[in-house]
């Protein structure tokens, strides 16, 4: 136990806690969507999310920007970030979409039971991530320095880098235009109808298969964005990336109330503070037991996480 | 085409009838699977027409049968838990890991309970740690299974998983007795000599894979029994459904511990083996990836029912190394370039992408396994025939 380096260090554990818990809390909105609406634990979604990291870092490699070479200006760095969010968006959010009509539509006209939908998110997980392992010959590359370290803000201890201040900013952008689309278009209106009673809806005239998809389309973009700022933050990818931080995710997502989408933004950003703080209590090597502990005591007082599961019962 | 499937009607309704025939039968089974790692025997299998031989030629044909064997034993055990009881478990190879640094710490004299903490002056022999082993991985089970038995389904299967993650970190992490990445050395093996004096149980595979064979027997016939008792009974009323159960008078609670804790048991039983054989321990061993392959392993076989778990277990590890063995023959390719990309396709890399197609197409077109249990057949197909809205036609 080290209560000096958590007290010295507590402005610097608390920004870096809440960077890291912008991103578990954009990946877990994916699982909360998908879970919200067909109760299914979207394994595939830790793949999902790699398939972002690569196709970031292909694209910044593609226009020269690799690990070897020296930063760019700050204009070229926010071109290149804007573009790998995008391609990272669309690669994610395609990977969603694929995992989606291949692997769960055909259980669901078969109408499997919930264990069939669990075993083949295994499934599916397991083919991307392996592919891609086989594809990139399972190694570490290196992403391209994009944004100065210097903090921009400075005061009294609390220094924040320009990437935390960019992932905080576009994190909680993405949240809110998420939130608004849920609860204010018509397709929202859809989402939440079928997460509600999914036969119901069907019977209503919305088209289920569409907004299954679209669900999965959803949390595929923000998995996107989460897979460029962890490139920027972590400076590196592999095949097997996805593994320990989609688990995390899922973990936040529980710990907020799976199903339930501020729930995800509460969970991500609790669970990055305690990691970071736990971190320096216990030491950096005890990061992920300290994520893992804190899920299952938190399910045996509190089943359904703190904020309840809803996806449907959402207050508009 | 109909003359075979007839005659296989004539063949299974013989053993289907005669009680007699069929115990003839796993007899001669049973005696065949312990003479399969002799190499005169072995060297004359093989696949006719062109010929494809049935050794593996990758590795040692007795080191494929000793981990398929062990791969059963922990197949046996899950399939307690995820078959019989029907909850998800996605760590179980934890167990395993309890199960080998038990039979490590205290049978290596490189142990730190011995050189540094003086716990005990000498190494034990191996089998007397078995039982400790076995004790440990079913009290690990219960001390698992308490907290989160309380939670249902997908909670469960995330708990778990994250149970397993957290030995694997402590594993590695762990210096003081444990000796972190760098393992624990010099294991025990089994007692036993030759007849000349050599100790059986040293490197060679084949006398571990005829103990594991045993354990296995052993094995399937106290689940056997376990799974025809009132504790069977119960748990299949817990799988097919919990709440219906518990009215009826079913302490659920209690049979979900139970199921955790001889499934625990079991595992810890591979481990031991695993550990005796090996002769080193250290985390590398307990991933993820592997607890995911023995439940790959349980649901391809057929869950509910031991001899789907026996063939799903060999399965997941004789068919990659058999694949090694025939791109050895057919000199299939190590390395395909795809887009100025070199793909690794060689079969023991592509195995878990290939258990992952196997997974889905499997849960898709076959849901009950390959060898299901009959009653939970049943319940697939009863499932299979509901009404589903807003899918169009299926």
């Amino acid at each position: 136990m080290h209560f000096d380096d958590l007290v010295n260090g507590f402005p610097n554990l608390t920004t870096t806690g809440l960077t890291q818990g912008a991103i578990y809390a954009l990946i877990a909105l994916g699982y909360t969507l998908v879970y919200g609406v067909l109760r299914l634990i979207n394994f595939a979604h830790s793949e999902v999310f790699m398939f972002g990291t690569f196709g970031a870092m292909w694209t910044w490699g593609w226009l020269g920007f690799g690990s070897t070479s020296g930063r760019p200006g700050l204009g070229t760095a926010i071109m290149l970030i804007a573009l790998g969010l995008v391609v990272a968006a669309v690669v994610s959010g395609a990977t969603a979409v694929v995992v989606e009509l291949v692997a769960y539509r055909p259980l669901r006209r078969r109408n499997a039971p919930p264990l069939a939908f669990l075993i083949t998110a295994i499934g599916a997980s397991f083919v991307l991530m392996e592919l891609m392992g086989a594809a990139t010959g399972r190694i570490q590359f290196g992403m391209p320095p994009l944004l100065p370290s210097n903090p921009v803000i400075n005061v009294g201890g609390w220094r924040i880098t320009p990437l935390q201040l960019a992932t905080f900013v576009v994190a909680l952008v993405v949240m809110f235009a998420l939130d608004t689309f849920v609860q204010k278009t018509r397709f929202g209106r859809g989402i939440r109808a079928v997460a509600q009673d999914a036969n119901t809806a069907a019977l209503m005239g919305v088209n289920k298969g569409k907004v299954i998809a679209l669900v999965f389309l959803l949390g595929g973009l923000l998995a996107g964005v989460a897979a460029v700022f962890h490139n920027m933050k972590t400076g590196n990818t592999r095949f097997n990336v996805g593994f320990l931080i989609g688990l995390k995710a899922f973990a936040a997502a529980v710990l907020g109330g799976i199903g339930n989408l501020r729930g995800a933004l509460v969970g991500g950003l609790l669970l990055g503070l305690v990691e970071s703080y736990g971190s320096a209590l216990f030491g950096s090597n005890w990061t992920n037991v300290i994520a893992f502990v804190v899920l299952v005591v938190l399910l045996m007082f509190r089943p359904t996480g703190l904020l309840g599961e809803s996806l449907g019962r959402a207050r508009a | 085409m109909s003359a075979v499937t007839d005659l296989w009607h004539r063949v299974t309704g013989f053993f289907n009838q005669s009680k007699p025939a069929r115990i003839g039968l796993i007899v001669v089974f049973v005696a065949f699977l312990y003479v399969l790692p002799n190499r005169e025997f072995y060297e004359y299998l093989n696949i006719p027409g062109v010929w494809i031989p049935l050794y593996t030629t990758g590795n040692d044909m007795a080191f494929v049968l000793f981990t398929c064997t062990w791969t059963i034993l922990l197949a046996l055990g899950l399939n307690v838990v995820v078959g019989y009881a029907g909850l998800l478990d996605l760590g179980f190879f934890g167990f395993f890991a309890v199960g080998a640094y038990t039979v490590a710490l205290m049978t290596s004299p490189e142990s730190k309970l011995i050189t540094e903490y003086n716990w005990f002056e000498s190494p034990y022999p191996w089998l007397v740690t078995v039982p400790i082993a076995i004790a440990l991985a079913l009290l690990s089970g219960v001390l698992l299974g308490w907290p989160s038995l309380r939670v249902r389904g997908d909670y469960l299967a995330i708990v778990t998983l994250g149970f397993a993650e957290v030995i694997r970190i402590i594993a590695k992490n762990q210096d003081w007795i444990l000796n972190g990445d760098r393992g624990i050395p010099q294991v025990g093996h089994p007692p036993g000599t030759w007849p000349d004096g050599t100790p059986i149980f040293q490197f060679d595979a084949k006398p571990y894979y005829w103990l594991a064979l045993t354990m296995v027997i052993v094995a399937v016939f106290l689940i056997r029994n376990l799974v025809r008792s009132r504790v069977g009974r119960a748990w299949v009323a817990i799988r097919e459904d919990e709440d219906a159960a518990e009215l009826m008078g079913v302490p659920t609670f209690r049979f979900k511990l139970w199921a955790f804790a001889i499934g625990a048991a079991v595992g810890g039983i591979s481990g031991s083996l695993w550990a005796g054989y090996n002769n080193f321990v250290n985390s590398a061993t307990f991933s993820v990836e592997n607890s995911i392959l023995v439940l790959a392993a349980v649901l391809l076989g057929g869950a509910g029912n031991q001899a789907g778990a026996i063939l799903g277990g060999f399965l997941v590890v004789y068919v990659p190394e058999w694949l090694r063995s025939v791109g050895d023959v057919f000199g299939w390719p190590k390395t395909v370039r795809v887009f100025d990309i070199n793909l690794d396709v060689s079969p023991t890399s592509l195995r878990y992408a290939f258990f992952g197609v196997l997974l889905i197409v499997v849960m898709i077109f076959r849901p009950q396994g390959l060898w299901p249990n009959r009653r939970r057949a049943a319940e697939f197909k009863d499932r299979r025939q509901a009404v589903v809205v807003g899918e169009g036609v299926g």
